[in-house]
């Protein structure tokens, strides 16, 4: 049929008008986002926006990016949430709560892939490209252009997911899509498509990340700079690297397997004609798991620059920190089994997959007790990141020992596919990873934009999120032991619904936080001037990012510093040449800004959206145009120029007149 | 590393690609692995259909596999002339690296075409699955190959061989002589453990 030739599966009825709910949610998305484009264009801030920020390549403008995507994406994931709670809240007995199981489904699907792929990921990962380079003393990372790339890759992938609110519907098989829910036969509409190919882009985006921080920090390193002289977060980025090369292809792998079984009719996870099913989970968690630690080391590498700096203290076993990364990550790779213990893979294996999973607790205690001692006697100023990582160091061991406890096969039995294991990974990811994020929010936000964050509003906010995911998680680990399963549409115990509103008042708690870190935003804004950090170092940091204005030059380093000690900008202030004045400056070679990023993530994006709705011809020009994008970029020769040493110099002075 | 001299110009771009390609083979390897894996397990779900032996005509692999090495070798000597130099013999062997190499994907092309004329396709069992899976991966990588060879051909007719073309073939010479080694593990574990 033509029709279907020109427009695949994709007809008018895809976009859900009978469910008020959905299009409540699609006209607030669209209300928002119309706002948005119609202030940017009352302001005619479109070309400004495409010049200095679409088409950069700037390490640091691309992590400003991420974490806007990590931002925007955490409200909607957090609206997940927000519904879930009130589902699980009201939804006893013959009322069944307001939500319809299909619908119900496709909320926590969500939820979980948007709060790791789109919330953690881009968070970290913005982080990391602000500050990496700077702290390494390098001028940008190693393949500017890739890092555009993996941006919009990331950026357009998360629109995927945006866009099948409104058109189909999102996946319901959960955010690890076991079959055979997820195979065609279970799941004939366009929502697990829409998960696969937002998955599979964005991991392709990650995958070039890997590549390129890994060789940034390995072949650019300031002169002076060892391995062993690296600040520790760099180092935890380094192994968060070494983790997402080895893990993210068995993912791109994962996924493509599925997407053959459903679009051409293959054998790999079906139930009958050969296919193994529970082959998907193993792959899934061989990516999965080490995953868990991409998201969780570059948040011990937060804490314990936060640490350092706000106790006046060098950190406590630097080594150790090192080796503990290290280690985690080599272990990481031999637990993911724990994940399906219930597979009936025998004692045997349980048992091994079991001791190692425990073993990870070793390292990681590690880690704690250096930060406790890194503590100890020092002048500990208690600003907003301090809290974060307090919060988190308690709190994070409470999640340890609940993981502890998991990983006991015969209390795995017990506690499988509960509100036990909810509670757990949340405790883990929420005060181990997302504090993290916040805290590296606060403490770096300067160096990003000149001035600090208001601190009332962020210790507010730090206390609402606190208290609110105690009250939001402590009572499913109850909700566990009385063996309430994950994911439940409806119920009809009684005795479980006092401990569901609890949580739904936390979740309201938590939302708290998020206004008065909206708030936070908004009176930092308004009070920049006040704000506004002069030196380039308003902590008195430790590292090398604090050496440079705040913001940095676009060079970031006028002359590339040499380091001769851990802690290099402490070592060079207590030597007495920490000056931001330059003797004399070169010219310098950086990248030139390029649309062609903006663009490969625009027809990756056209691609998956194709690919989803079946419209085979679209498909074929979307990867056709990467390609072709990709080949005139490789044709220009000119992709960098040289900064004048007259223009160094003006740039410098310009940051210094801010002052 | 703190010998390394580093001047105002910071850092060897050359370098830095050819580390960072490195890294992506490296990659490329755990996603090969990964599909190996995959076959490994599915190696013997035929669902009642055909066995490796049914299927495989090994003289035809081999005809296959000895293009494919050929194509490797032609690539060597691509390599040779570029260090000399030469444009035009860099120009003529890619070209005989490139038939060579249409050869093999046209080889395979027509096993998998009398495969699923003959009703053994994809579909048929995961054995089958996995088998296209893993061969067509590999032919993708190789077709991949072929396009940014002709890419190379181009640029090297239309620049000549300068510092940036020389980088890239390099990085090429690398990819596809990696698909080699892949190319001899699937010979190996796909058809002569399956046929044998």
């Amino acid at each position: 049929m033509a029709t279907e030739a020109l427009f695949g599966k994709l007809t008018f009825s895809a976009i859900p008008f009978d469910s008020p709910i959905i299009m409540g949610a699609v006209g607030v998305s669209l209300l928002l986002g119309a706002l948005v484009v119609g202030l940017i264009t009352y302001h005619g801030k479109w070309p400004y926006l495409w010049r200095e920020w679409f088409t950069s390549v700037d390490h640091k403008k691309i992590g400003v990016m991420y974490i806007v995507l990590a931002w925007v994406m955490l409200l909607r994931g957090f609206a997940d949430a927000i519904m879930m709670r009130a589902q699980q809240a009201m939804a006893l007995g013959a009322t069944q709560g307001y939500l319809p199981p299909y619908h119900y489904d496709q909320i926590f699907s969500a939820h979980g892939t948007i709060m790791i792929i789109f919330v953690a990921m881009p968070f970290f990962i913005g982080l990391m490209n602000i500050i990496v380079p700077l702290q390494i003393g390098a001028r940008d990372v190693a393949f500017p252009f890739v890092n555009s790339v993996s941006l919009w890759l990331s950026v357009f992938s998360a629109m995927l997911v945006m866009l099948s609110l409104g058109l189909g519907n999102f996946s319901h098989a959960g955010w690890s899509g076991y079959p055979p829910l997820s195979e065609t036969q279970y799941s004939p509409g366009p929502g697990v498509d829409y998960w696969i190919w937002s998955l599979q882009l964005g991991g392709l985006g990650t995958l070039m990340t890997g590549i390129n921080f890994f060789v940034t920090i390995i072949k650019m390193r300031a002169p002076g700079m060892t391995l062993m002289r690296m600040p520790v977060f760099t180092w935890t980025i380094l192994v968060t690297m070494v983790l997402i090369m080895l893990s993210f292809p068995v993912l791109t792998v994962t996924l493509a397997l599925l997407t053959l079984d459903r679009y051409l009719g293959m054998h790999f996870f079906t139930n009958g004609m050969g296919g193994n099913l529970m082959m998907f989970p193993n792959l899934f968690w061989i990516w999965g798991h080490p995953e868990v630690y991409i998201v969780i080391l570059p948040a011990f590498g937060i804490y314990s620059e936060v640490i350092a700096t706000f106790s006046r203290k060098r950190l406590f076993g630097y080594r150790s920190m090192v080796y503990a990364s290290i280690a985690i990550a080599v272990l990481s790779f031999g637990v993911w089994l724990h994940h399906f213990f219930t597979m009936g893979a025998g004692a045997d294996v349980n048992a091994f997959f079991g001791i190692a999973t425990m073993v990870i607790a070793v390292p990681t205690g590690v880690k704690i007790f250096n930060w406790l001692f890194t503590m100890y006697r020092g002048r500990i100023e208690f600003t907003t990141p301090t809290l974060w990582t307090l919060g988190f160091i308690v709190t994070f061991c409470i999640g340890g020992m609940t993981g502890v406890l998991l990983a006991v096969p015969p209390a795995d039995f017990v506690l499988h596919n509960t509100e036990f294991l909810v509670a757990h990974f949340h405790n883990m990811l929420i005060p181990g990873a997302l504090f993290a994020y916040f805290a590296g929010y606060a403490y770096w936000f300067p160096k990003a934009f000149g001035f600090r964050l208001d601190e009332t509003w962020g210790k507010r906010a730090f206390w609402a999120w606190l208290v609110g995911f105690y009250l939001a998680f402590m009572p499913l680990y109850a909700l566990g032991f009385m063996g309430m399963p994950r994911r439940l549409v409806y119920y009809d115990d009684p005795g479980w619904q006092l401990y569901l509103e609890v949580a739904a008042f936390g979740t309201l708690v938590i939302l708290l936080g998020i206004i008065f870190q909206i708030t936070q935003l908004i009176v930092s804004i308004r009070r920049r001037k006040e704000l506004r950090d002069l030196t380039g170092d308003p902590w008195n940091g430790r590292t090398l990012e604090w050496s440079v204005s705040s913001p940095p030059p676009f060079f970031n380093f006028a002359n590339i510093p040499v380091v001769e000690a851990l802690d290099a900008f402490t070592d060079m202030k207590e030597r007495g040449v920490a000056s931001t004045h330059p003797a004399e400056v070169h010219s310098i070679h950086m990248p030139k800004n390029t649309p062609a990023g903006v663009a490969m993530g625009g027809l990756a994006f056209v691609f998956g959206f194709a690919m989803i709705w079946h419209v085979w011809w679209m498909a074929l020009a979307g990867i056709f145009g990467v390609l072709a994008t990709l080949i005139v970029r490789a044709a220009n020769e000119h992709v960098d120029y040289d900064v004048p040493a007259s223009e160094v110099e003006r740039t410098l002075l310009s940051l210094r007149g801010q002052r | 590393m703190t010998a390394q001299v580093i001047g105002q110009d910071d850092h060897d771009p050359v370098s830095n690609a050819a580390f960072g390609f490195w890294l992506y083979i490296m990659t490329d390897c755990v996603l090969f692995a990964s599909i190996f894996a995959t076959f490994a397990v599915l190696h013997h779900n035929y669902a009642g259909g055909p066995t490796g032996k049914d299927l495989f005509n090994l003289p035809e692999v081999f005809a296959e596999t000895v293009f494919l090495l050929i194509s490797s070798v032609a690539y060597g000597f691509t390599m040779l002339a570029l260090y000399r130099n030469e444009r035009g013999q860099v120009l003529r062997w890619l070209i005989i690296t490139a038939l060579f190499g249409l050869g093999f994907i046209g080889i395979e092309i027509t096993e998998f075409r009398h495969l699923i004329m003959a009703g053994n396709g994809p579909d048929r069992s995961g054995f089958l699955s996995a088998f296209f899976t893993l061969v067509g991966t590999h032919g993708a990588h190789v077709s991949v190959g072929l396009i940014w060879m002709a890419v190379m051909m181009f640029q090297v007719m239309n620049r000549g061989l300068t510092i940036p073309v020389k980088s890239r073939l390099m990085r090429l010479g690398i990819f596809w002589h990696f698909l080699d080694v892949i190319w001899i593990c699937v010979f190996t574990v796909v058809y002569l453990m399956g046929a044998l």
